[in-house]
């Protein structure tokens, strides 16, 4: 189960900022949606391996040959804010 | 114009090369119902064929609608969400390169569930999706849009994406074919990842020829995805009438509890007609698949709260307004541009990933998984398919199961084992139940896509399903 | 207690980026000092739908660095992402190796490797405000061009003990990875970065103290600096009686000072999961033997070898292979074959020809290998002295030429033979009451009669030359 304060935790750590209310369904609908999530636990997992591809290539190589990168005003053009060569952003710690 | 629009994107095809048909009046045919949509199934719409099909293209100019989750070079590319609203992205899809090179000409982008996270339509930032059959009713989800503009002949076919039944469960719900591919037979380079080891595209059109034809010219290894195999052969244009010989499994666990009586009953008959075909019926266990949801809503979220950290406000998309500060910039511009759903999976995702909870969620899901298609891999011994119904229920009233996200996520149980196991599988109409399209998926181990195809041909030869209705409306 | 009661235990993870033609997932060329935001594409700006592929060159230099390391090469490694936000992450997670990198456990010279593992390189973040600090900048401005340069990590064990060895050890590994091919290996360009983690604990004590990270020391001198400036921090505040905060450290050269880089309510939580867009790595024969290929001699190796087949001492030995300029000027005059032997080459070279280019590089000294073979062949054979072939190799140093053309030049011909044997019996008769003084059992009083041959022969003559003439004519 989850409350409030991992609820709280979690938002910031996926940088999501929550309203108070949003907290407090979210809460509800995250613990009965993990409470459903959790009967995994009844499975006999013991000695099982985890899949995290079902494919079963390997070695998936790219030869080290350049290809064109995209031109500047491209990169930049559906940016919020540049100055004309990057993006801009608030600085950290600000 | 009405014959025109009633032709499969095969028979169009053949008109076509016959001299019959002439590919820009049937691009501007469907163009025009395209534009004039009243399901909201398409956030955009082109103005004209994007350039001429080369001559002999085998695909012949038959117009494609794409789901909004590819990205179009030039085209809005938008993903259901407020946070790419009029995002034009600078490259095309290889999946849509391919359809293009192939003759398919972009008709427009199809509305869908923010980041194919849903199974509704419900959660468009660009507005619900009706039902063809019925207006006040979903069209299914994730690929709502696709799904509801093929059956309603808004398009002559489209393409989805599955992740956990976003294409199957839409298609049944509008009473049209999908097929979801093996895992790594299409290339997702290009197509907005929402859970990057289960997403697939794939083909909805009215018939199963139609889809075999969209397929052939879908599938291939991609050198820009690195987890793509294409197919082992060709894509074959089914012919089977027979199920002759064909040993079909009913696994209990996704054909009893849990499925509304009129499902069941359409149901009930397909199998009969199996047997009416030759094919023999025989029950095989997928002990797991009562624990595919719960895994299913880890792995799925987990992958999806990395992928869709990239919307940050910084190099396109949202940002919000007067955000003076990283952190604001961060955190506000999530919180506009995403809707509650994919917020809420936001959460799971980061939660079942982070310190001290990984093991416990994200690491059993993987088991889980290994277990599921362990359970697939033993049932494909005794059996060359598995069917099921594609959903529990038809199509049912909007709004009605907003409130209930765990509703909703549980109602994925009959397509969500296929997709952690990655293997293909198809939904074809089954028939109406009062009033509403019900599916049948057929499913086979990876890379039977063929051996899908001809059952599913001679399935549906043999139901006579009849989509017209559907299609009549607004004409 | 005081400082010496306390030992420092430091351990080194090193960033190196490679120096492939592209980048580690995309096609992009590397770029350094291109305009902003020239050398970007769809996977390296993390645009929606974007996947990574693996560079193979990226891969093989990988092996190359593990085998250099000695490091066990997994038989299947993974990429994970490591989940965390920042304007120079575009993708918001990081493409890194975790719990199975490509190479692990190893070694280099006294340091253990503990690992090391392919990851991408961030994007620049350039501070745009007014004093260009980062605390006071009102913006930023982000270029891609550098994001995706893909890099290998190395960690080592925490096995260095002083400031100066870190940077000793870093030193020895800058040459060994330039001796690869595999990477440019410059700290002002940061193609080499360096991170220390630095803990004390009292001297005999087996338990590990709290560690503090010092971040990006883009110099040896600066390593140095900032890692004793940190092992003096923590030892006052252990001496003052309070503890050592586990956290990331920046520590400004300029001032000398160490301050906290993170603030610490951002907890870090990389939530590390498989990439799920890339596939296993899993290096074939065929890899495994071109990148054992590819290695040269490296340096530790070059060392054994200098010693054990070539007789050269031990810390000549090290100088020669750690500076491999020295170390292949080295083999080729003992190739030239001047006569001479290796051990005294290998002197001449790490001492006076080190001596005679002072701060001067030795591509632009004049000196070739095979005149200082001879020149040392000369001293050998006593056709010249010491002090004289000194004054030699100055000239070769500035103005090249032929060591004996030199000698005869400036007449600094040893006296030897006959001549010389005369201008001893000379100056044994003039110094008669010394003669005397070394039989009557004083042998220092041979000083008198040296310095009178010296003279004579304006210090041509080689001195213990003409000691052993004096004691053999006094039948000794
Ligand atoms: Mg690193
Ligand atoms: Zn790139």
């Amino acid at each position: 189960m989850i409350d409030r304060d991992q609820v709280f935790h979690v938002a910031r750590l996926a940088r999501l900022r929550l309203s108070e209310q949003e907290i407090e369904r979210m809460t509800g609908e995250l613990s009965s949606i993990l409470r459903h999530i959790e009967t995994i636990s009844g499975v006999d997992l013991d000695g099982v391996a985890p899949t995290s591809h079902v494919v079963g290539l390997e070695n998936v190589l790219r030869a080290d040959e350049p290809r064109p990168s995209l031109p500047r005003e491209v990169v930049l053009e559906q940016a919020p804010d540049t100055d004309g060569e990057g993006f801009r952003v608030p600085s950290p710690g600000t | 114009m009405s014959d025109v629009l009633d032709v499969s994107a095969a028979a169009a095809i053949e008109q076509i090369a016959a001299g019959e048909l002439s590919a820009d009046e049937l691009f501007e045919a469907y163009r025009a119902r395209a534009a004039a949509d009243d399901l909201n199934a398409f956030t955009w719409v082109a103005n004209a064929a994007p350039a001429a099909v080369a001559p002999g293209a085998p695909l012949a100019g038959v117009p494609l609608a794409i789901k909004d989750l590819f990205c179009t070079e030039g085209a809005p590319s938008q993903a259901g969400s407020r946070m790419l609203e009029g995002y034009l992205p600078p490259y095309t899809a290889t999946a849509v390169r391919r359809l293009a090179g192939a003759g398919a000409p972009l008709l427009g982008k199809t509305n869908m569930d923010e980041f194919a996270m849903g199974s509704s339509n419900e959660n468009s930032a660009f507005g619900d999706v009706s039902n063809p059959w019925d207006h006040s009713r979903v069209p299914g989800g994730s690929s709502g849009g696709s799904a509801a503009a093929v059956a309603a002949g808004l398009a002559p076919w489209a393409i989805g994406t599955d992740t956990g039944g976003s294409i199957r469960q839409p298609a049944a719900m509008c009473g049209i074919v999908g097929l979801k591919p093996t895992y790594g037979a299409v290339s997702r380079y290009g197509m907005i990842a929402f859970a990057s080891s289960l997403d697939q595209a794939g083909p909805l059109t009215r018939d199963v020829t139609d889809a075999a034809l969209l397929l052939r010219h879908m599938v291939g290894a991609d050198p820009c995805d690195s987890t793509s195999t294409g197919l082992p052969g060709d894509i074959a244009l089914p012919t089977a009438e027979r199920l002759d010989g064909l040993r079909i499994g009913v696994p209990p666990q996704l054909t009893g509890e849990g499925i509304e009586p009129g499902v069941r009953d359409v149901f009930r008959r397909t199998l009969s007609l199996i047997e009416d075909l030759g094919g023999t019926l025989t029950e095989v266990e997928l002990p797991h698949s009562e624990q595919a949801v719960a895994a299913y809503y880890v792995i799925a979220p987990a992958e999806a709260s990395a992928n869709l950290a990239r919307f940050d406000g910084v190099r396109y998309g949202r940002r919000a307004p007067d955000s003076d500060t990283l952190a604001s910039l961060y955190e506000c511009s999530r919180e506009q541009g995403f809707g509650d759903e994919v917020k809420r999976r936001i959460m799971i995702g980061t939660y079942a990933l982070s310190s001290g909870y990984y093991d416990a969620y994200y690491g059993n899901a993987q088991k889980v998984r290994t277990k599921i298609a362990d359970d697939f891999r033993a049932a494909y011994e005794q059996v060359d398919l598995i069917v099921t119904p594609s959903a529990p229920s038809v199509a049912f009233p909007l709004g009605e199961r907003v409130d209930d996200p765990l509703a909703m996520y549980l109602a994925d149980f009959l397509t969500v084992p296929m997709s952690l196991a990655g293997i293909p599988g198809v939904s074809i109409p089954g028939g109406l139940s009062e009033g509403l399209p019900v599916g049948i998926q057929l499913a086979g181990p990876a890379f039977s896509e063929n051996r899908i195809l001809e059952a599913a041909h001679a399935l549906e030869h043999a139901i006579g399903f009849d989509g017209s209705a559907a299609r009549r409306e607004g004409r | 207690m005081t400082p010496a009661n306390y030992e420092p235990v430091i351990g080194l993870e090193i960033h190196v980026q490679l120096a492939t033609r592209t980048k580690m997932f995309c096609g992009c060329r590397l770029g350094f000092g291109e305009e902003p935001n020239t050398r970007t594409c769809p996977v390296c700006l993390g645009l929606p739908g974007a996947l990574p592929v693996a560079n193979a060159e990226a891969v093989h230099y990988a092996l190359m660095i593990g085998m250099a390391l000695e490091c066990e090469i997994a038989p299947r490694s993974i990429f994970h992402r490591k989940n965390y936000f920042y304007p120079d992450s575009p993708k918001a997670y990081q493409i890194s190796q975790y719990d199975i990198p490509i190479c692990g456990p190893g070694r280099l010279g006294d340091i253990r490797i503990h690992r090391a593992h392919l990851e991408e390189d961030a994007a620049k973040l350039v501070h745009a405000g007014a004093s260009g600090r980062i605390h006071s900048a009102e913006s930023s401005v982000v270029d891609f061009n550098r994001c995706g340069t893909p890099l290998v990590e190395i960690v080592s064990e925490p096995d260095v003990r002083s400031a100066q060895q870190a940077a000793e050890w870093l030193r020895l590994l800058r040459v060994t990875l330039r001796q690869l091919g595999v990477s440019d290996v410059n700290m002002d360009e940061g193609s080499l970065r360096c991170d220390a983690n630095v803990s004390i604990r009292p001297v005999g004590s087996t338990e590990l103290g709290v560690k503090t990270e010092l971040k990006n020391m883009n110099s040896f001198r600066f390593l140095e600096r900032g890692v004793d400036a940190e092992i003096a921090r923590q030892t006052a505040l252990i001496e003052a009686g309070c503890t050592v905060t586990q956290e990331t450290l920046h520590f400004d050269p300029r001032t000398g000072s160490i301050s906290s880089l993170r603030s610490k309510e951002e907890a870090h939580d990389y939530r590390y999961f498989p990439e799920p867009d890339l596939v296993p790595v899993v290096p074939t024969e065929a890899m495994l033997d071109r990148a054992r290929a590819a290695l040269p001699e490296l340096p530790a190796a070059r060392a054994a070898r200098l010693q054990a087949d070539v007789g050269v001492a031990p810390d000549a030995a090290r100088l020669l292979a750690f500076r491999p300029e020295l170390g292949d000027f080295f083999e080729a005059a003992v190739a030239a074959d001047g006569g001479a032997q290796p051990r005294q080459v290998a002197n001449w070279v790490t001492g006076e020809l080190q001596a005679a280019l002072r701060d001067g590089e030795l591509a632009s000294a004049k000196v070739t290998p095979g005149a200082l073979g001879t020149l040392v062949g000369m001293v050998e054979a006593g056709e010249v002295s010491g002090s004289a072939a000194k004054e030699v190799l100055g000239v070769l140093v500035h103005d090249g030429g032929e060591p004996a053309a030199i000698v005869e030049e400036r007449g600094l011909a040893k006296a030897g033979g006959d001549e010389l044997g005369a201008i001893v019996d000379r100056a044994m008769a003039d110094n008669a009451d010394a003669v005397e003084r070394i039989r009557g059992g004083n042998p220092k009083a041979i000083g008198a009669i040296v310095g009178a041959v010296m003279k004579a022969t304006k210090g041509a003559a080689d001195g213990g030359e003409v000691q052993r003439l004096v004691n053999e004519r006094l039948g000794a």
